[in-house]
């Protein structure tokens, strides 16, 4: 006689109800590997044409599922192959009409954003990358759903400081290019050190040159899952016994995604690829990385304690969610975007969380400094400088790090920029008023660095 | 147990109590051919909770219509009304 357990199925339905477990995303990795051509518009429609084929469904079959599990699916998205690689064979390449293209072809098909408008230039640039590098500003001025990336450094090869005074003009430029909407221009676009090429969030979403044609990648999110479980943790409960409860709940949280995914790809016909348990805020209350460090009994995100409290938390979520899944992938681990997360936003208002202190978390965070609003006119060098020391975290210590910075123009300190949506809205946070650029300047390549003699 | 069952689902129903909510959800089953193999009732947030384990093996309409129409009869019950299928809870709960 089969039966079934009151207190898992309350339980479950809980953390969908009051605690905002759901499937953040659902992205469709897609190989464009095969519409290189010498002409940009043949190119073009082949890109094209190939989203359309494989992502028709996407949309669809995303909505059967929230509907058979009563679990939101929120965002369905696509990731592309960096089209710095697909676009450099045309003689006549526009990245700005690809990206218009690829835009056109998301909205066709409804999914919520599209990425892989992205150059992989860690070691250094070609021609191609040059002139892709010119035209990200206009590429996401004049689009929607397109989401950019550039990876500007790895372990292996070193940073590319050519690359990260480059990438700061960009960001400075698309943020200008959509002053009108608080430079939200920016807040699709991220650059990496060692960028991972499954991971199914954006901004920073690619289809590695090593993935498959394609794949069906999820990330499952749930940070008030979490965060409400600890608060009915005794107060005395020592950090042994913490660890062990957020891995209770990251299995629970991966194993759903996990099975999610799977009647995804199954759906679609497509292989599954990776679930990335990643604790992603929104920004609705309870939906919050900030209040797990609260529920953990710190008085506020960025109080001294906070970076400890997020390296347990990272480690105790990759630990649970290995348990659950044969393939955890992407970025794995929390999330600590400022204008996504109302605690965060709370704590930066108060002006306890502070920019150094967020990059100290990102040393042991899953990303690194995210979604940070900064005043209009900081120099770009300034930006520069603050992207060099986060992928010199992410070189040393051989992890994924990432800055996703808007300066919004005609904005300064104490104001705040509305993105709205998941995007939420960010109080505009102090920088460090000391130049940085003769530094920057310098220009050329930081060497690779030694993986032995480790301290 | 049939942990893999695709065809199991699980209703949960939940609100005031009041008389004729198990005639009311129990009868739009039936006509739909979907079987009860189990209740449990239970208390959730202070507020009355009968959990139901179904079979959809024989329903005779789609999921989704299926779905839709339990949920236009939760509007008229006043009660809140989800209907999962059972894999889910079997995954998240089960090593």
């Amino acid at each position: 006689m089969p039966t079934f357990n009151q207190r898992q199925i309350i339980e479950t339905i809980e953390m969908i109800k009051i605690h905002h477990l759901d499937i953040r995303t659902t992205t469709l990795s897609l190989s464009l590997r095969d519409c290189c051509s010498s002409s940009c518009d043949k190119t073009a429609q082949k890109i094209y044409d190939k989203i359309i084929k494989y992502s028709s469904k996407l949309v669809n079959y995303a909505q059967e599922i929230e509907n058979e599990y009563d679990i939101p699916i929120v965002n369905k998205r696509i990731a592309l192959t960096p089209i710095s690689l697909i676009g450099e064979s045309c003689d006549d390449v526009d990245y700005v009409k690809l990206a218009t293209v690829i835009d056109k072809a998301g909205q066709e098909v409804g999914v919520d954003f599209i990425g892989g408008f992205s150059a992989l230039v860690d070691k250094g640039f070609t021609k191609g990358d040059l002139k892709f590098f010119e035209q990200i500003p206009e590429a996401l001025a004049f689009t929607n759903k397109l989401c950019s990336s550039v990876n500007l450094g790895t372990s292996k090869a070193g940073v590319n400081m050519d690359a990260v005074l480059k990438t700061a003009d960009v960001i400075k430029k698309t943020a200008e290019l959509t002053k009108n909407f608080d430079s939200i221009g920016a807040a699709k676009f991220v650059c990496f050190c060692n960028a991972v090429t499954d991971n199914p969030f954006m901004a920073g979403a690619f289809c590695g040159i090593n993935e498959a044609e394609c794949a069906l990648n999820i990330g499952v999110s749930g940070p008030g899952v979490v965060s409400s479980a600890i608060e009915e943790l005794d107060k005395k409960a020592d950090f042994g016994e913490v660890s062990n409860l957020i891995k209770k709940m990251a299995f629970k949280i991966t194993s759903a995604g996990e099975l999610i995914g799977r009647r995804m790809a199954n759906k679609l016909g497509v292989p599954f690829g990776i679930i990335d348990l990643s604790l992603a805020p929104t920004p609705a209350r309870g939906d919050s990385v900030a209040e797990i460090f609260k529920a953990m009994g710190l008085q506020d995100a960025g109080a001294h304690g906070t970076t400890m409290a997020l390296a347990m938390l990272n480690d105790a979520v990759k630990k649970g969610g290995i348990m659950a899944s044969g393939y955890v992938g992407g970025l794995s681990g929390a999330f600590i975007p400022v204008s996504e997360d109302a605690g965060m936003i709370d704590a930066a208002k108060r002006g306890v969380l502070t920019i150094d202190k967020l990059e100290a978390m990102t040393s042991v965070c899953s990303v690194g400094l995210d979604m940070i609003a900064i005043p209009g006119d900081t120099p770009n060098s300034t930006i520069a400088g603050i992207i060099a020391d986060e992928m010199a975290i992410g070189m040393i210590n051989k992890k994924t790090t990432a800055v996703r910075i808007i300066p919004v123009i005609g904005k300064s300190e104490g104001e705040s920029a509305e993105f709205g949506g998941l995007l939420g809205s960010a109080p505009i946070m102090k920088v460090n008023p000391a130049s940085s650029e003769i530094f920057v300047n310098r220009g050329g390549r930081v060497p690779a660095p030694l993986h032995s003699l480790n301290n | 147990m049939d942990n893999n069952n695709e065809n199991q689902i699980i209703i949960t129903v939940t609100g005031a109590d009041k008389i004729g909510i198990v005639a009311a959800v129990s009868n739009k089953l039936a006509q739909y051919c979907v079987n009860i193999e189990d209740i449990k009732q239970t208390i959730m947030q202070n507020s009355f909770c009968m959990i139901m384990l179904c079979d959809i093996k024989n329903m005779n309409v789609s999921f989704k219509e299926f779905k839709d129409s339990i949920l236009e009869l939760s509007q008229a019950l006043s009660m809140e009304i989800w209907i999962q299928k059972k894999d889910l809870f079997d995954r998240m709960h089960n090593i």
